[in-house]
């Protein structure tokens, strides 16, 4: 199969020509093949070339071989055919594609807006369950605590839910469609708050792109300083999330003493590089800030006193019957679903998928240095809780053995080569959601003519929805917090 | 039981001494800008052209930072070739008008002074607040919910966050205001009963921040709601929205 579309390694700049550009028919079967083959869609989107001609781009992991693959093909006509209908891991791809560029996948059985970019937001059929004592219950956008806006659909008979419709778009804020354009500076602080609590994985995605297009090579030091804002920031916001699950079962010890370590987390983010959430750490070329012998001693020692109140913190849960009797069970997802839906993430690996782009995909300095997350298996509030408990705990013995010894090299190459003209780069980074995956096609002049970028919430949401089949209303803060996804990740 | 009870004694009383004394920065914490205009060269234009989001300007008398924009990047500092322009680890940085987030050759931005004494009585003792975010990118949310967190604390002071505009005395919004968000926020901002306040927490939320001018949002609260109070940063650092919020209510002056 594999003449069919165009295989790398993470990260690579490809030139576009050697991209395989097939017919819509064998570019339909392709994408079929390689899904049931085990192949993952990472990103799937329209691009208008200079000459105006619209193309469909996929590209395509295999997690087992460390395999990504591209291929595209021409949309001559105003429509082609639909796969959501057979791979679920498309749905959402597809509606995107019709929203920006208005060529219909035919036979798409869910086509609704994505994010609203013409306005009209929360306008939409939804989903509708009839039938004696079945009541519909609509949520937000504004929600009740202080978090992002989003407009829920619970379709409930009693306290049962039938299902849960998810409608975005209220954060939408067109960046993709801004960044060709932007100035290098600007590129840089639209990026790093794209999803604001992720800021180091896009970043370091941006980066990647960048310096696989300039041929940029950056040192291991610079690679290794990266890493650990990329794990301090994993371990905060897991902290933060292990803390808000306690919260959602009522039990107020792990919840309150995990709100305060996860700001100790935020705060050895500062300590690298001045801000809580990574800002200004990362550039194309390196990173800005160095840690001698002692502030890396300094960081390790705060970091192990965190990691140990985060274990003492987290082993209640684990110990309070009241809290697991609400985890278990609660909001389970098969091994199967979270393939077919195409999950990422610990939201996968708590199901048993074997995915991280740190060991399937190698990038930076998990290559030299690799990080290896576990799995788990139920699938359900408990597995997801373990699941960034033990990341958790990998994170900080990562950390403690790179601040011990970090490598040597430059801190930042100059980033003045041009970009090289007509490439297809792609780069996946394994942010605390799952993968984000970035790509860039560069045109005749070197310059960015399109911009993709697929948060892990754009994979997960719907996995979110499916959990809630069958369960209680009164338990969707559980499940929603226990994935806890980004709205402006998925908005733009 | 007895885990938590013996847990609950390791982990120690962890609410900081804050406000009573400064709060915890980094050494690398970007604050305030410091502006030497002597040390500049003439006609340098270095930090202008290198600012993201135009954030500064360049008079005769020297650059004008405006902190309503400014993300507190380095880049500015980086590229100044005289080092005139840095940093420094000021996290007072609130204000009640747009125009007093100026630094400049001539400005020095004064502090955040508290509500006229008539809605200080209402609300100096008792304030609920209904956050919106509006096009945010769950930074600023983040560095205000960890306000309720027992680290910080807000609660003691009587400032809360609630879940209903029914129940609140003004509205505090992060993010650019998308044009998705627009209605919804207005419609919040209207369910609060007067005399309410605003705060625009954040450079998104104060004019739009790095999403500035983007067709998709509204450069923030700018021309959609007066406010009140304007916390600057991306995103502000915990102290830096609750020392303004705490001298909007006149807990410190």
């Amino acid at each position: 199969m594999s003449g069919a579309k165009l295989i790398f390694k993470n990260p690579a700049a490809l030139p576009l020509d050697q991209v395989p550009l097939l017919s819509p028919d064998s570019f339909g079967q392709e994408l079929y093949l390689s899904l049931a083959e085990g192949w993952r869609l990472c990103s799937y989107f329209g691009h208008r070339q200079q000459d105006g001609a619209l193309r469909r781009y996929a590209v395509l992991a295999q997690d087992s071989s460390q395999q990504l693959a591209a291929c595209c093909c021409a949309v001559e006509e105003d429509s082609f055919t639909s796969l959501a209908a057979l791979c679920p891991q498309v749905s959402l791809f597809e509606r995107e594609i019709y929203e920006q560029y208005g060529v219909a996948p035919e036979g798409h059985p869910w086509l609704k807006p994505v994010r609203f970019p013409l306005g009209g937001v929360g306008l939409m059929d939804f989903y509708q369950v009839t039938g004696e004592q079945v009541h519909e219950v609509a949520v937000g956008p504004v929600h009740a605590g202080i978090i992002e806006p989003g407009h829920f659909r619970f379709q409930c008979h009693g306290e049962e839910v039938f299902h849960l419709e998810i409608s975005l778009g209220y954060q939408h804020r067109g960046v993709e469609q801004a960044l060709p354009a932007a100035a290098a500076g600007r590129v840089i602080a639209m990026l790093e708050a794209v999803a604001g609590d992720s800021t180091i994985g896009h970043l370091w995605a941006y980066c990647l792109l960048r310096e696989a297009l300039c041929g940029t090579v950056v040192s291991p030091r610079a690679s290794a300083l990266r890493g650990i804002g990329l794990e301090l920031e994993r371990l905060a916001n897991h902290a933060g999330d292990l803390g808000a699950l306690a919260g959602d079962v009522g039990y107020l010890p792990t919840a309150s003493f995990c709100g305060r370590i996860r700001g100790d987390f935020l705060n050895l983010s500062a300590e690298l590089c001045g801000s809580r959430f990574g800002r200004g750490l990362l550039l194309p070329g390196g990173v800005r800030f160095d840690l001698d012998h002692a502030q890396a001693a300094g960081i390790q020692k705060r970091l192990s006193e965190a990691y140990r109140d985060l274990k003492g913190a987290t082993d209640l849960l684990w110990q309070s019957a009241s809290v697991m009797n609400r985890f278990e069970g609660c909001g389970q997802l098969s091994t199967e679903t979270a393939l077919s839906l195409g999950l990422v993430g610990p939201a996968a690996r708590a199901c048993g998928v074997v995915l991280d782009a740190r060991s399937c995909h190698p990038f930076g300095c998990y290559g030299a240095h690799p990080l290896q997350a576990s799995t788990g298996k139920r699938g359900d509030v408990s597995a997801r809780a373990r699941q960034r408990s033990q990341e958790c705990e990998q994170s900080a013995a990562w950390l403690a053995a790179m601040l011990e010894q970090l490598p040597s090299g430059a801190l930042r190459e100059p980033d003045e080569l041009p970009p090289q003209s007509e490439r297809l780069a792609v780069a996946l980074v394994e942010g605390w959601r799952g993968e984000i995956c970035h790509v860039a096609i560069s045109d005749r002049q070197g310059g960015i003519s399109r911009y993709k970028i697929t948060d892990p919430s754009f994979h997960n949401w719907q996995g979110l929805a499916v959990a809630l089949r069958g369960e209680q209303i009164s338990d969707f803060p559980l499940c929603n917090k226990s994935f806890n996804l980004s709205y402006c990740g998925f908005d733009l | 039981m007895l885990h938590s009870l013996l847990e609950r004694i390791r982990q120690g009383y962890r609410t900081m001494p804050f406000p009573r004394t400064p709060p915890p920065l980094s050494e690398r914490f970007r604050g305030r800008p410091i502006l030497e205009p002597g040390r500049c060269a003439a006609g340098c234009r270095a930090c202008l052209e290198a600012c993201p989001v135009g954030a500064v300007s360049v008079t005769a008398a020297g650059p004008v930072i405006d902190q309503g924009l400014c993300l507190f990047c380095p880049a500015c500092s980086e590229a100044c070739p005289q080092g005139a322009l840095s940093f420094s680890r000021e996290y007072r940085l609130a204000a009640r008008t747009r125009k007093d987030l100026l630094i400049g050759p001539e400005q020095t931005p004064p502090r955040a002074e508290p509500l006229e004494t008539d809605l200080r009585k209402l609300f100096g003792r008792s304030l609920k607040l209904r956050q919106v975010s509006a096009g945010g990118c769950n930074a600023c949310e983040a560095d205000t919910n960890v306000l309720n967190t027992l680290a910080w604390d807000l609660g003691r002071f009587g400032i809360q966050f609630v879940a209903s505009p029914r129940h609140a005395d003004g509205i505090l919004v992060t993010g650019p205001v998308s044009e998705n968000m627009r209605e919804a926020l207005l419609a919040t901002w209207e369910a609060v009963p007067a005399p309410k306040l605003v705060i625009a927490c954040g450079a998104c939320a104060i004019g739009g921040g790095p999403f500035r001018h983007l067709p998709a949002v509204h450069n923030g609260l700018d021309g959609i709601i007066p406010v009140d109070l304007f916390i600057p940063g991306c995103p502000p650092h915990p102290a830096t929205i609750m020392d303004g919020l705490l001298r909007l209510v006149g807990r410190i002056a």
